[in-house]
């Protein structure tokens, strides 16, 4: 048994966290207005956030690597503010991850808050919360599940990212060596007992993770509304 | 109690409303009218739950909307019941309870504390239960409870009855009926039922297609003769609230001033009040004291005022000892018989809807 390889592990997990921190931060407040405008920006909103659903990761990671970039929109006021680039980062990676995950967040928070309804929220409008305040203590609670898909999904899915992460972050080790990138790199090399290792691990993981989800979504028969 | 001033227009596909009305609110007013006539938009305009609404709405000297302002409904201090309760699922009958309790404005003594309302509405046993496990008289009751703890101005509620059965109906009535004089607050109730309105309210606002057409006690809008075009098809009639002298077997005696009803009804105590209401069409005429009848109740009326009814039919307004009765007759009845303003005639009272389901 070839010893486990645990650099792109740790880096891949803390890749993941961050990006869900990131992710419901901000989509939920987007979710939450796709739930509830009678814009009619609406459809367009929706359409632009699932395009990293049909989209090949190339396109997303040339055009991130574009945007990132030294001279980018986001990447030059970067360097200017902290002297490194946002390409080849961490830092990088973790936008890039957000994009690239951003329907997983989106879409189950924006389903939960429908789910939820107006109703809800009219009632504790009259007994006096405020928006925030039904948002929080009403809504919130009654969307659990979502919060919970949006993360979870969010997390897998960060964790099994491989054509945006190798064309806007490399294959730095400690920085940008992810996982996927490991393995990749393993199996160029020939060295399948690595490859079997990390790649085993990420399949079992997976499926526990999966299968928790659909455990707990039938065990919380409360939050279904 | 409180003064409601209402200027609002609401448009949607299909359907507009327009009122404009000014109610002096104390006791229980009912917002009565048929489905569709927008009772319930009314009730949401009021509590500003309506966005799309132009207009005014002013409580107690208070702008609520006008032109630029719209004061939100959880700034509003209303209190709520919904058709279908709306509770919270995620909480307990108490986290319910005390969901409200925590945001009312209210502090004592002037605030409506837990205690009071859990007596009133006889909650003790339920706090602890889940809302969803309740049936629907119980979350009804926690409903209103839960209104009731954000210390309201205002109640508003939207056909609390309408989707229970009949015996929950009428332990939920009782406790309706007292909320006014428990925790001095005016009630605004909407229905579309004659027998609630007769039972609750002392005021009526009768809505139709979008409009309030009438406003003022139940008694008086209940007879008038244009009550069945006002409210696209609703008979016209009289709503009296006649007392039990006597019940046996299976026939109530109730007073009528001075003269007598009998009435077949389920078990009634004496002495209590019964709401009941005639029809004008189950009024019938005649000049001199009719015998060899089936029909049992024959009351001494006086005509007060004849006016043209539809179809070739006119409208009576009777006096019985003080108390009103609305006949409708044919045109040829009225000329054949002579009757006239002022003229001392007999009423027979074919049927009297007494809506059991609403007894005492």
């Amino acid at each position: 048994m070839p010893e486990l390889e645990l650099g792109p592990v740790w880096l891949s997990l803390q890749l993941a966290a961050i990006t869900v921190l990131v992710l419901l931060a901000v989509a939920t407040p987007l979710a939450w207005w796709l739930a509830f405008t009678r814009s009619r920006w609406r459809t367009i909103v929706e359409a632009v956030v699932a395009m990293p659903l049909v989209l090949p990761p190339t396109v997303l990671g040339f055009y991130l690597l574009i945007l990132l970039g030294p001279a980018g929109i986001l990447g030059a006021p970067w360097l200017t503010l902290t002297d490194t680039t946002l390409t080849f980062s961490f830092s990088g990676l973790v936008i890039a991850s957000v994009i690239y995950s951003f329907p997983f967040a989106v879409q189950p928070l924006q389903g939960a808050f429908e789910a939820v309804g107006r109703t809800p929220l009219e009632a504790a409008a009259t007994l006096g919360a405020s928006p925030f305040d039904a948002f929080r203590s009403v809504a919130s609670p009654l969307a659990l599940r979502g919060y919970v898909s949006a993360a979870v999904l969010g997390f897998a899915h960060t964790l099994g990212e491989f054509g945006v992460v190798l064309m806007v972050g490399g294959n730095i080790p400690g920085s940008t060596r992810v996982i996927s990138i490991a393995i990749y790199e393993h199996v160029e090399t020939l060295d399948y007992a690595q490859a079997h290792v990390l790649s085993a691990g990420l399949l079992v993981f997976s499926f526990l993770v999966l299968l928790s989800v659909y455990t707990l979504n039938r065990r919380m028969p409360l939050v279904r509304v | 109690m409180g003064t409601l001033s209402l200027n609002v227009a609401l448009d949607r596909p299909g359907f507009e409303l327009r009122v404009a009305i000014e109610l002096a609110l104390s006791g229980i007013t009912a917002l009565f009218g048929p489905s569709g006539s927008g009772k319930t938009t009314l009730l949401r305009v009021i509590a500003g739950l309506e966005r799309e609404v132009h207009g005014t709405v002013a409580f107690d000297g208070e702008t609520w909307a006008s032109a630029g302002v719209h004061v939100p409904a959880h700034r509003r201090r209303i209190g709520y019941v919904f058709q279908d309760g709306r509770l919270f699922p995620h909480l307990t009958v108490e986290q319910n309870l005390q969901f409200a309790l925590r945001r009312s404005s209210a502090r004592p003594p002037s605030s409506i504390d837990l205690a009071t309302a859990v007596d009133a509405l006889d909650l003790r046993p339920l706090l602890r239960r889940r809302t969803p496990s309740l049936s629907g008289g119980e979350q009804q009751r926690v409903a209103i409870a839960r209104a009731l703890l954000t210390s309201p101005r205002l109640m508003l509620m939207d056909e609390p009855l309408s989707s229970l059965d009949t015996a929950r109906k009428r332990e939920i009535l009782s406790h309706i009926e007292k909320l006014p004089e428990i925790f001095r607050v005016p009630v605004l109730y909407v229905t579309h039922n004659v027998e609630e309105v007769a039972r609750l309210a002392g005021d009526v606002v009768l809505l139709s297609q979008g409009r309030a057409v009438a406003y003022g006690p139940v008694a008086d809008v209940f007879e008038r003769a244009d009550f069945g075009s006002l409210t696209g098809g609703l008979e016209a009639g009289v709503v009296l609230r006649a007392r039990v002298v006597a019940h046996e077997r299976g026939i109530a005696t109730l007073a009528l001033a001075a003269q007598r009803l009998r009435v077949p009804m389920a078990a009634a105590p004496a002495g209590a009040i019964h709401p009941i209401r005639i029809s004008a069409r189950d009024v019938a005429i005649a000049t001199v004291r009719p015998e060899s009848l089936s029909i049992r109740n024959v009351l001494a009326a006086k005509i007060l005022s004849i006016e043209p009814g539809a179809n070739m039919n006119v409208e009576l307004l009777l006096d019985v000892d003080g108390e009103h009765l609305r006949a409708r007759i044919t045109r040829d009845a009225l000329e054949e018989l002579e009757l006239s303003v002022g003229r001392d005639v007999f009423a027979l009272v074919k049927s009297v809807a007494l809506e059991s389901s609403l007894g005492t």
